[in-house]
């Protein structure tokens, strides 16, 4: 395997954690002003992320970084092109993350209050525009002879990416209230616990219709092997799972699953564009791919090594954080947020 | 307004907004770790309170730097492709490494730091934010690594029209790097000491409760102020001096030389027209060979001014306008410099009254201080106007242009409606961050203690 393809599967591996990770966290932030009946139950939720969500956003800052080092060209197509979508994502973002640091600091319930919707709305935004951006990559977007992208927002948001889109807000509305009832005791944990069992049916649905679409809009129908197509298979199932142990009552068992299953789209996802990183809908020669877009093979041997230095590292300590962090949160316990 | 001035403007506002936060995310971390790690040594519960007081301002300023940095992180992306495209092989590394080591380290140890109070043993909680305080800094030197490839390309190769990594080695070795990055540092030092003080200072005139721990704040801050303001002086002009080979218009900007001089003067006080690249003094008050001094460290030896840097370029690059607006640079220059001089004058004074133990009876000085919280984003800020504005017209010194760099794909359009979000945004938080920064700085340690106490309660 070379280094493109290594560095290609790195940044997949990137999305996929940061999907994974701050999934739950944004799930959390979209289910606030449902959940969260009172300030107090709406503080231990904000709680339940607490130590983490800042550690988790930045899986997609490296994923930002990466992309910009190994891939030079595809950073640049993607992120000028994408201009607008990514304004928002990044004013969500810039909103979301002040508002757990500012909210819980006075006592007005109006602070308080706009605040909330702050999370919830950044919350939501990248739920729905990251999805969106990245089927893209893989639909096809109007990129020229010079890699420079020729369309605008509304080319973006076509149906497919909305079901896309869609399937990322209920995904992680799912995700985040398998989290709550796994972080939370009590009545807290209780009512989480009966939302994930509404949620599961049309997240399936969803999920379903848009692995559907995804095959039926792009290429992979003519570039997958059969085999292949297990993966995004495996990854319904594994939903489909996740809900027999939520009705099990077993959250726990249901969290690896759902888990297993944005692993298993973002695979497919990944696997649906390689060698190209962003197919180009006016000819396929101008697609971008692992080879046109990537940088030197020095850097990315640099790269590699850095890589390779520091990423164990940062899988320990973030997962020490988790351990740190395990007990379940109830209305009596201290919050700092 | 065309799209490269928006997009310039667009630049220069969340820059200089998310640096409005950084060197107090540098310097602070340090003074609280050290707070914190004498409280594990000493048991002393008066050290908690203030860990605990200035770790609060301190995380209530990182999440507007926390957050305002990703923007930056893509914007090189969004704003600047044709730049990303040309640069990415290098700029990149920095950048990603900046991600992998720094990033993760400061956000998921402040996360344990904030959250760990009462589950991590002592010891161990004063040693997540001495984490914090690495990453932070760590970061610092990782960005101002790509920063000064900017100023002054190291090995590189340009192969295909791109210019290419050849060395690693000579990329985190940039004779640039070895001043920008102490100054950059000491600064951020000097912010959070005259922080400390100033709100220190508030307290012990208002005589509020809790005395002994902004007693004890204002002596550690005023050690910090003194050695920080005197590196960042010493520091400061080496790296000018380094300036002056590296990147000599920015050097003539600076002074405002126009003409070629050796033995060179100091300019006192300069005015002077500039009508594209043609340029020509109207006042000008200069001190012979001073400037020759302050480059070479003798009264001999020439510093070159601006009309033969500009011809030099003209036959090297090709005919353009190479002089940076130079009336800018020269006075953003002088109110760093001075505000750096005010600083280290206004430490000098602050350890002596702490040595003599005479503070509370100097309260005319204590209210000084007090306004004096501002002079280092002052200076932070005239400091990065000079550095970015002084390269230019380049975007990497010599290789390529800032008109050349713009994201071809993004339209006037856009770019004026990302503006007028970001600093809609950007002005609300502001208020909010001062209003809560304010309040808190304001409330003193025990009353923070309490509230918390009745958050909790309820």
């Amino acid at each position: 395997m070379d280094l493109n393809t290594l560095w290609f599967i790195l940044i997949g591996v990137l999305f996929a954690g940061f999907f994974f990770l701050e999934g739950f966290d944004y799930g959390v932030g979209m289910l606030l002003p449902f959940l969260g009946k009172d300030d107090r139950t709406r503080r231990v939720l904000i709680n339940t992320v607490g130590p983490h969500w800042d550690g988790n956003e930045v899986w997609l800052i490296t994923a930002g970084g990466a992309l910009f080092a190994a891939f030079p060209h595809w950073y640049a197509t993607m992120f000028s092109g994408f201009y607008v979508a990514f304004v928002l994502v990044l004013l969500a973002l810039i909103v979301r993350g002040v508002a757990f640091e500012f909210r819980s600091k006075l006592e007005s319930p109006r602070w308080r209050g706009v605040w909330d919707w702050m999370l919830f709305a950044g919350s939501l935004a990248p739920s729905l525009l990251l999805p969106v951006a990245l089927f893209n990559l893989l639909r096809g977007v109007p990129i020229d002879a010079k890699m420079t992208y020729q369309g605008s927002l509304i080319t973006l948001l076509n149906l497919p990416a909305l079901v896309w889109g869609l399937a990322g807000v209920l995904g992680f509305l799912f995700h985040g209230a398998i989290f709550l009832s796994l972080k939370t005791g009590g009545e807290i944990a209780a009512q989480a616990h009966t939302t994930a069992r509404k949620l599961w049916a049309p997240t399936l649905v969803v999920l379903l219709v848009a692995s559907i679409v995804g095959v039926l809009s792009t290429d992979v129908a003519m570039r997958w092997p059969v085999a292949l197509f297990l993966i995004p298979l495996l990854a319904v199932v594994a939903l489909g799972v996740s809900g027999l142990w939520l009705h099990k009552g077993r959250p726990g068992a249901a969290f690896v699953t759902v888990g297993t299953t944005i692993l298993l789209v973002v695979s497919s996802l990944f696997l649906g564009l390689y060698p190209r990183v962003m197919v180009s809908s006016l000819n396929p020669e101008w697609s971008l791919t692992v080879y046109t877009a990537s940088s030197s093979a020095y850097t990315l041997r640099i790269m590699s090594y850095i890589a390779l230095a520091l990423v164990p590292v940062v899988l320990l300590y973030q997962a020490w954080s988790y351990w740190v962090f395990r007990q379940r949160l109830v209305r009596e316990s201290p919050l700092e947020y | 307004m065309d799209a490269i001035t928006l997009a310039r403007l667009q630049f220069g506002i969340t820059t200089v907004y998310h640096f409005f936060f950084v060197p107090l995310t540098l310097g602070l971390p340090i003074l609280v770790a050290i707070m914190e790690t004498i409280y594990v040594r000493t048991g002393n519960e008066v050290y908690k309170r203030m860990t605990k007081f200035w770790g609060k301002l301190l995380l209530i300023n990182f999440a507007l730097g926390v957050v305002t940095g990703i923007v930056l992180e893509f914007q090189f992306g969004m704003n600047w492709s044709e730049y990303a495209r040309f640069m990415g092989d290098i700029f990149g590394v920095p950048l990603a490494t900046e991600a992998l080591s720094s990033f993760f380290l400061e956000s998921t140890f402040l996360g344990i730091w904030i959250f760990g109070w009462n589950r991590l043993p002592k010891a161990l909680h004063a040693a997540t934010m001495w984490l914090v305080a690495l990453g932070s800094n760590l970061s610092g030197l990782w960005i101002l690594i790509a920063n000064s490839f900017m100023q002054q390309p190291v090995g590189y190769a340009i192969v295909g029209g791109r210019a290419q990594l050849t060395d690693f080695g000579a990329l985190i070795t940039n004779p640039n790097i070895i001043t920008q990055y102490p100054h950059v540092i000491t600064s951020g030092v000097v912010t959070a000491a005259f922080f400390i003080m100033g709100i220190s200072a508030y307290h012990l005139l208002r005589q509020s409760y809790d005395q002994e721990a902004f007693w004890r704040s204002f002596r550690i801050a005023a050690v910090a102020a003194i050695i920080g303001s005197i590196l960042v002086i010493l520091v400061g002009h080496a790296q000018t001096q380094h300036i002056a080979q590296s990147q000599p218009m920015k050097m003539a900007a600076l002074e405002a030389l126009v003409q070629s001089e050796d033995p060179a003067s100091f300019s006192l006080f300069s005015i002077v027209q500039q009508d594209g690249s043609e340029v020509s003094e109207l006042v000008a008050i200069r001190i012979p060979a001073v400037l020759s001094f302050l480059t070479y460290n003798r009264f001999s030896g020439e510093v070159r001014g601006i009309r033969d840097i500009q011809a030099e370029y003209t036959t090297r690059f090709g005919p353009d306008d190479y002089v940076p607006p130079v009336m800018l640079i020269y006075f953003t220059f002088r109110i760093m410099v001075g505000a750096g001089f005010l600083l280290a004058l206004l430490a000098l004074i602050a350890v002596i009254l702490v040595w003599r133990g005479s503070v509370e009876r100097a309260p005319f000085f204590l209210k000084v201080l007090i306004p004096a919280i501002g002079l280092p984003y002052i200076a932070n800020t005239a400091g990065w106007l000079l550095t970015e504005m002084g390269r230019q017209p380049w975007i990497v010194y010599g290789l390529q242009k800032t008109k050349d760099a713009i994201s071809p794909a993004v339209t006037p359009g856009m770019l004026v409606f990302s503006l007028l979000l970001f600093t809609l945004v950007y002005g609300g938080l502001m208020i909010a961050d001062i209003y809560l920064l304010a309040r808190f700085a304001k409330q003193g340690t025990t009353e923070q203690e309490q509230a918390e106490q009745t958050a909790l309660a309820y």
